[in-house]
């Protein structure tokens, strides 16, 4: 241990955790003793999304990395601790706190600050800036007493910043000392558009502006004074005109920078003194500073790569993005602005969908040097292709973005130009070539490519790119995927679930006659058993429905390993009288059933012989229980906190609608099983985010989370929308769930089901919020059906002589299965062993 | 193993000795579906698939794999030529014809001739 060499990274932003990512996947960091300095007192979280923070996130949503991961890998992380002073002779950092820290090698990787223009009084209270949490929560304090907002700045950032003022509720404006909006990204004709649709937003866009000084206001705390001699009147100045890498420490040291600072580096990430790497924000390449995470990883990747003793280069990185601006699509591709000599370009605006587009093009007409796009953003990850891999552009280069009408097809860029190094996934740096292996080795659908390479789990912007891809190899490998249900129907669930609905088919028999062939299986019956209770909703042990049940539903109960059952009366929200809990023990006592709290909130009654279910459930329904679905693919439980009646910390009453919703719910029938949570704050103590639907009460209200989920895959649920009332809450959960019911795969979960989306959450949320494919009508009408058509299945199988028939264990006798033996443990039952059997009978 | 014949639903090589055990009506039998039976102290499971030529099938309840009685409460399907039944516990496949298991070569379960006798079923070793 004493001969490692000691390494110690300064930053623990994006790019300083990224770093230590890479040398821990690559092995390279068991070959060093790590200190890493975290200035801040979190360890590194999201900075692109920080504006999320106010949209429903929480700083832990934020988190890229814990402090395990950390202690896992024998990483020392000094949190909260500044480096004060780097002395290269001794090789030791200075930490904040006195204590000196020995190194071999240094990597800095201390980021940015934002720049604050140096007028007069700009040091004033309220005048806040916009980078770290701390800096959100301080701007979160100052904003309670404040009516009006101005962000200084109207660039990426200062949009970014203009959305967090005007989710606080504040009446915002952006001033921007350029004659326009987003000046290096954007020119002037899509300035303009997103100018436009920003403004309608009520954000106020004052260009041209240069603010001379800041002094007491009259009407509010402050007044700006410009250069023009207008004013504005604000309560809180959030300055976000553009970074300024940080490069304090190196300075001081005298290591070399540029004449307008950053730490300057060569191809490998190292500064003038080669112990010493400089990564992210903080380093000047070439004379340039990279303000974007992406060229961060890459040099991350270089410096991690070269301390493993790997030769890696950093040859500069493109600068193209594609963002939403508080919802308005903006992209900039290379040469926005055309400056390239000879450059040629085609726009194309359109002033009533306010969109804008335009293609810039060398003087040949042969390859792409430049794209902007505002308003509508999809040909992005085409034209991003076209530019980097240099592809020879189509004889009409302005086809690219017009847009296509008369069902003309679109001119796009199959997957098979792109050379194998073509970058698909920016954010993790996966190629095609890599997608092309990870094929190769297996991972034939959205999901396992996205789990095995991570592509498109950043941005998400090459999600269609990567589909396309995906269709393509697996086309030329003759790999045809089979989607086909099993044997017995050529079709996807999706396809059957359309047919039936179509075709108003309300059994099995007529769509294995219409459709299908053989006499099915135990894959397609429950689908298709699950299929036409989703749509009609009949009673499912009805002589037509019940041979096509799986194990559980056939007999309304969970099958345990001995073949005796489990039984789960439903409690809506986990509440429940002290009455109804007396008789789940009364019942559980007379059938000496072995009784466990779920984690679902309610009881679960093992141990119940297939004979003994409709005595047990006569018992319950008389109690006025109702079956709880535990053995469906169907809407489980809705979870809740005990929220706003009894919480000092409640927000909303949780409880109330988590009642509410299961009832709503329940019986629904679905692809696979639905979870809910609700929590009355953002405590979350329902853990909502882990479920299929998460609400979390706001102070203004609901957010919704959707397609989370735990157990052996767990996801946290995406914020689908924020703020929302009751009304459009349920209205929402109507149509996603639907949209789930209709168009996913068999035994899908919704999260698995959201991951192979294509267009993921943007799509869904166009889907059910805009009504992109004019069904929102429907969807709403179908869970109508659902909803007014529920009746307890356990009710009206106790009151069928036909059905009670078929939960005796023997057609021809009332003798239990002998070979169900119970021993006791802690007091209760449980399956016997074989060994503790008695020796009777053979079976 | 004993083979029906289309036409008559008779044993075709019936032994001699063979007792048949009435059972039940078979209206009181699922369609598509299986239930258990006694015979003697066997369990059984007896499916009732009238679109096929021999419209009942029995074999042993018992699942020799899952080690539980539930072979009755399995979902019934083709596969291939080959009918069988899902084991409910972890979804093995039995042949109704031959008892064989499809993903286990090694393992069988018991079969068990039934026939249909005026609205009757009968059951025999």
């Amino acid at each position: 241990m004493a001969n490692k060499q000691k390494l110690v990274v300064i930053g623990n932003g994006m790019v300083g955790h990224n770093l230590i990512e890479k040398l821990v996947d690559s092995g390279a960091a068991q070959n060093y003793e790590i200190t890493v300095f975290c200035e801040e007192s979190r360890l590194a979280y999201d900075r692109v999304h920080l504006s999320e923070f106010f949209a429903g996130k929480s700083a832990d949503d934020l988190a890229l990395t814990t402090g395990e991961f950390y202690q896992q890998q024998g990483i020392r992380v000094l949190v909260g601790c500044a480096a004060t002073a780097i002395n290269r002779e001794q090789k030791t950092i200075v930490a904040e706190a006195g204590e000196e820290v020995a190194y071999d090698l240094l990597v800095l990787a201390t980021g940015s600050y934002p720049f604050v223009p140096p007028m007069p009084g700009h040091d004033r209270a309220r005048c806040l800036v916009y980078r770290t949490i701390d800096d959100l929560e301080a701007l979160t304090e100052a904003a309670k007493n404040s009516k009006v907002g101005a962000v200084v700045g109207g660039g990426l950032l200062g949009l970014e910043a203009a959305k967090a003022v005007k989710d606080l509720g504040l009446e915002t404006h952006v001033i921007e000392f350029a004659p326009r909006l987003m000046a290096v990204q954007v020119d002037d004709g899509g300035s303009a558009i997103l100018r436009s649709k920003i403004e309608a937003l009520g954000v106020q866009v004052h260009t041209g502006k240069n603010t001379t000084e800041i002094v007491d206001g009259e009407s509010a705390f402050h007044r700006m004074n410009f250069a023009d001699g207008g004013h504005l009147e604000t309560d809180l100045v959030l300055f976000s005109a553009g970074i300024r890498p940080q490069d304090t420490l190196a300075r001081a040291c005298g290591l070399e920078l540029g004449e307008r600072g950053g730490i300057v580096i060569n191809n490998q990430c190292q500064t003038s003194d080669p112990a010493i790497y400089a990564i992210g924000e903080c380093a000047l390449w070439n004379g340039r500073i990279f303000g974007l995470v992406a060229p961060g990883y890459q040099m991350a990747g270089v410096a991690a790569a070269h301390l493993a003793g790997k030769s890696a280069q950093f040859t500069g990185a493109d600068m193209s993005t594609k963002l939403k601006l508080m919802g308005v699509d903006v992209a900039s591709i290379g040469d926005a602005h055309g400056n390239v000599e000879g450059s040629r370009s085609y726009v194309y605006s359109d002033e009533v969908a306010e969109v804008y587009k335009k293609v810039v093009v060398d003087e040949s007409g042969d390859k792409l040097l430049g794209a902007v796009l505002v308003g509508d953003a999809k040909e992005y990850g085409t034209l991003l292709q076209y530019m980097l891999n240099e592809i020879q552009l189509p004889e009409h280069p302005d086809d690219l973005i017009l847009p296509q009408r008369d069902g003309g097809a679109a001119v796009g860029l199959g997957p098979d130009m792109l050379p194998e190094t073509a970058m698909i996934c920016s954010c993790h740096d996966v190629t095609k070539g890599d997608i092309v292996t990870a094929i190769d080795d297996g991972a034939t659908d959205i999901g396992a490519l996205k789990s095995c390479t991570k592509a498109s789990t950043g941005c998400g912007g090459c999600a269609a790119l990567l589909k396309s891809l995906l269709d393509s190899e697996l086309d030329k490998r003759g790999l045809e995927v089979n989607t086909d249900i099993c044997e017995h129907f050529a079709y996807t669930r999706q396809d059957l679930y359309g047919l039936v609905r179509v075709g108003q088919l309300k059994t099995f028999a007529e769509l294995l006659e219409k459709h299908g062939t053989g006499t099915g299986c135990e894959l397609c019956k429950p689908a298709i058993g699950s299929i036409l209770a989703s749509c009609w909703n009949d009673y499912v042990l009805q002589k037509s429905l019940v041979g096509l049940q799986d194990t559980n539903d056939r007999y309304l109960a969970n099958m345990q390993k001995d073949g005796t059952y489990s039984v789960v009366p439903r409690v809506p929200g986990g509440e429940i009288t002290p009455d109804k809990l007396i008789v789940l023990g009364q019942v559980a006592k007379e059938f000496d059933l072995y009784t466990k709290i779920t984690g679902g909130q309610r009881v679960d009654l093992f141990g119940a012989r297939m004979d003994q279910l409709p005595a047990i459930w006569s018992k319950l329904i008389d109690a006025g229980f109702e079956t709880g679905h535990a053995y469906g693919k169907s809407l489980r439980t809705v979870k809740s906190c005990v929220g706003s009646t009894w919480c000092r910390y409640g927000v909303d009453d949780s409880a109330g609608l988590a009642v509410e919703l299961e009832h709503r719910y329940k019986g629904l029938r679905s692809p696979h099983k639905i979870k809910f949570g609700v929590s009355g704050c953002t405590r979350e103590c329902a853990e909502a985010q882990s479920k299929d639907i998460g609400i979390i009460a706001t102070e203004k209200g609901w957010n919704l989370y959707v397609c989370g989920n735990g157990g052996m895959r767990p996801r946290h649920g995406d914020l689908f929308a924020t703020d929302l009332d009751k009304a459009t809450l349920i209205e929402y959960i109507d149509r996603v769930l639907m949209f789930y019911v209709s168009s996913a795969d068999k035994l899908q979960r919704t999260s698995v089901w959201m991951e192979n989306l294509e267009g993921g959450l943007d799509y869904l949320r166009s889907v059910v919020i805009d009504d992109r494919l004019g069904i929102n009508a429907e969807l709403e009408q179908q869970m109508g059906l659902v909803i007014d058509s529920y009746a307890c299945e356990w009710k009206a199988a106790v009151e069928d002589p036909e059905s009670l028939k078929r939960f005796r264990h023997f057609v021809n006798s009332d003798k239990g299965d002998s070979n169900v033996v119970f021993v006791r443990e802690r007091e209760q039952i449980r399956p016997a062993l074989e060994e503790e059997k008695p020796v009777t009978e053979s079976a | 193993m004993i083979r029906f014949t289309k036409e008559n639903n008779m044993p075709t090589s019936q032994p001699p000795t063979q007792q048949w055990v009435d059972i039940c009506a078979i209206d009181d039998l699922t369609p598509e579906a299986g239930c258990g039976a006694l015979l003697g102290d066997e369990q059984v499971a007896l499916f009732y698939l009238p679109n096929q030529p021999e419209q009942l099938f029995a074999i042993s309840n018992y699942d020799p794999l899952g080690e539980a009685n539930v072979l009755a409460r399995g979902i019934v399907g083709n596969i291939g030529e080959q009918l069988v039944v899902a084991s409910p516990l972890y979804k093995q496949h039995f042949d109704l014809r031959t008892g064989a298991c499809l993903e286990e070569a090694e393992v069988t379960v018991r079969c068990y001739s039934a026939r249909i006798e005026a609205g009757r079923v009968e059951l025999s070793g």
